[in-house]
């Protein structure tokens, strides 16, 4: 048996758990079962909905948002975090804007974003570039000011001109700290799509269904839409994240495996 | 294959309790193809004088020439070997290290490999070119700096203390080495080490320097045939005059050299 199917294996195990508690209480009867279905139940919507679609569409859209925002995300945040770490004006700038805006949550945004940009992909989006930007930034310039200046030593002794250190050193250097950013500037965003696409869309997004389930007691949807999030997360989370690393900053040894 | 000419070179250091002399008035000729160690006690400026013909630090004073040019910034003209192993770029394999010097020249992919396999062949690496740094020992990495220093054949080796983070085996191995990698390349090499008997083995002629302000306080011809012995008679002669003068540059305190 290898690592990844032990790992698999440990995985399974906690779930299973955690699933069987989850059961054990919906059967005792404490709960009335339309508010707390059982897990054959929840599954049986599960296999519905996704069977007629409409719970991949809702998935879809929130995929959507997370990614429009987390790409333009990336776009401002890496660019950002190099500038600050390089020049110390830019940095002056903007690091009490970051230490200010940072701690405010996403979701507080939401009403005021709504009553700027209307219900829908919009403010949705909006609010997902603004819970992932500040990770990606942040762990930038940390990457960029940890980069060895050995590395930069040697590679100027070389003769590697502004720009080539730039690329071939700078951003390889910094890669283990802007990949950290990248993953939980991910993880943000998608806690941030729910909570906005609950108040601040219509018709689809896994955050609208689970909103909109409320309105009619349907709680086995609105726990189908919750495995179906923390089912997508994972798989971004472990397998998307997880190669990116094992591919790069963990093959060049520059961070170690993790265990599990 | 190139002189160099360091004529009263001084430094400086600004430091927050005011100015501390690094070196001070230094004046030595090398000549081309000779192999050169600086040996002396901390802070005795001999790392100060190698990052100055490195182009690291600008002299305050005085001026180095390399072939006649004067030095001003670093150059392809030089390579450079340091002490520690992180010198190497941990997202690059043996062979992209080594071909990071002829990348930034320009030299087309193809002839730039050619040239990379051909210089770890040289550090004795050759079935190790497509392995990344982390999966090397010590010595190999050093000896991939090597190869990454020689590969876009500069005239002047520069090297601050190569070897002396690895253990006394490894290092005896890697000596043997590099005096191999000279007789073959013949660079002018300037090598930085507080090991004397590292110094009696590899050097033509070896600097010493004492320091407060760091000045070379002697020049002192290594004559023994190639390849040495480090056990013959002369060899452990030479080892004791240096050892001596070394005793006078750290004030007496030179008994730690010994380890």
């Amino acid at each position: 048996m290898d690592d990844r199917t032990r790992s698999l294996i440990r995985g399974g195990v906690s779930i299973v758990c955690v699933a069987a508690l989850y059961e054990i209480v919906a059967r005792s009867g404490h709960f009335s079962p339309a508010l707390m279905p059982t897990l054959p139940t929840i599954a049986r919507t599960l296999i519905a909905s996704i069977a007629d679609g409409t719970m991949i569409w809702h998935a879809a859209f929130t995929l959507y948002r997370v990614m429009v925002g987390f790409v333009l995300a990336i776009a401002v945040g890496v660019p950002l975090g190099i500038a600050m770490a390089r020049f110390p004006r830019v940095e002056n700038f903007c690091l009490p804007l970051i230490s200010a805006l940072m701690p405010i949550p996403s979701f507080s945004l939401v009403p005021l974003f709504m009553l700027w940009f209307g219900i829908g992909n919009t403010t949705t989006i909006l609010i997902v570039l603004y819970a992932a930007t500040f990770s990606v930034v942040f762990n930038t310039w940390s990457g960029v000011r940890a980069v060895n200046p050995l590395w930069l030593r040697a590679a100027g002794a070389m003769g590697a001109d502004e720009r080539r250190l730039f690329w071939k050193v700078i951003i390889p250097g910094a890669s283990p700290f802007i990949i950290t950013g990248m993953r939980q500037a991910f993880l943000r965003s998608w806690i941030a799509v729910v909570g906005a696409e609950m108040i601040a869309a219509s018709d689809w997004g896994l955050g609208w269904v689970i909103f909109d389930a409320k309105e009619f007691l349907n709680t086995d949807i609105m726990l189908a839409a919750l495995i179906v999030i923390g089912a997508i997360g994972y798989v971004f989370e472990r397998l998307v994240f997880g190669s990116i690393e094992r591919a790069t900053v963990q093959r060049w040894g520059m961070v170690r495996a993790a265990k599990g | 294959m190139v002189p160099i000419e360091i004529s009263g070179v001084t430094l400086t250091y600004d430091t927050p309790s005011g100015k501390v002399p690094g070196v001070k008035d230094i004046s030595v000729a090398i000549k081309p193809s000779e192999f050169v160690c600086i040996v002396g006690p901390s802070g005795c400026g001999k790392s100060t004088l190698l990052n100055m013909i490195a182009g690291f630090l600008t002299p305050a004073e005085g001026e180095i020439r390399i072939d006649g040019k004067k030095v001003d910034g670093h150059g392809l003209d030089r390579g450079m070997v340091f002490q520690d192993f992180a010198q190497l770029f941990p997202w690059r394999t043996a062979l992209g290290n080594v071909c990071f010097g002829l990348e930034m020249k320009g030299v087309p992919k193809d002839e730039r490999e050619k040239i990379a396999r051909e210089q770890l062949r040289l550090v004795k690496l050759e079935k190790f070119c497509s392995s990344y740094p982390h999966h090397m020992s010590g010595g190999m990495q050093q000896r991939v700096a090597i190869a990454r220093a020689l590969a876009y054949n500069p005239s002047v080796l520069l090297m601050d203390e190569p070897f002396a983070a690895l253990d006394a085996l490894t290092r005896d191995d890697m000596q043997r080495l590099l005096a191999d990698v000279w007789r073959e390349t013949r660079k002018t090499v300037i090598y930085v080490t507080h090991n004397v008997s590292e110094a009696v083995y590899l050097a033509d002629r070896v600097l010493v320097m004492s320091p407060h302000p760091g000045t070379v306080k002697i020049d002192l011809p290594v004559t023994l045939p190639r390849p040495r012995d480090p056990l013959s008679i002369e060899f452990i002669e030479h080892q004791k005059i240096l050892l001596d003068h070394l005793g006078h540059a750290a004030g007496g305190g030179a008994q730690t050299q010994h380890a």
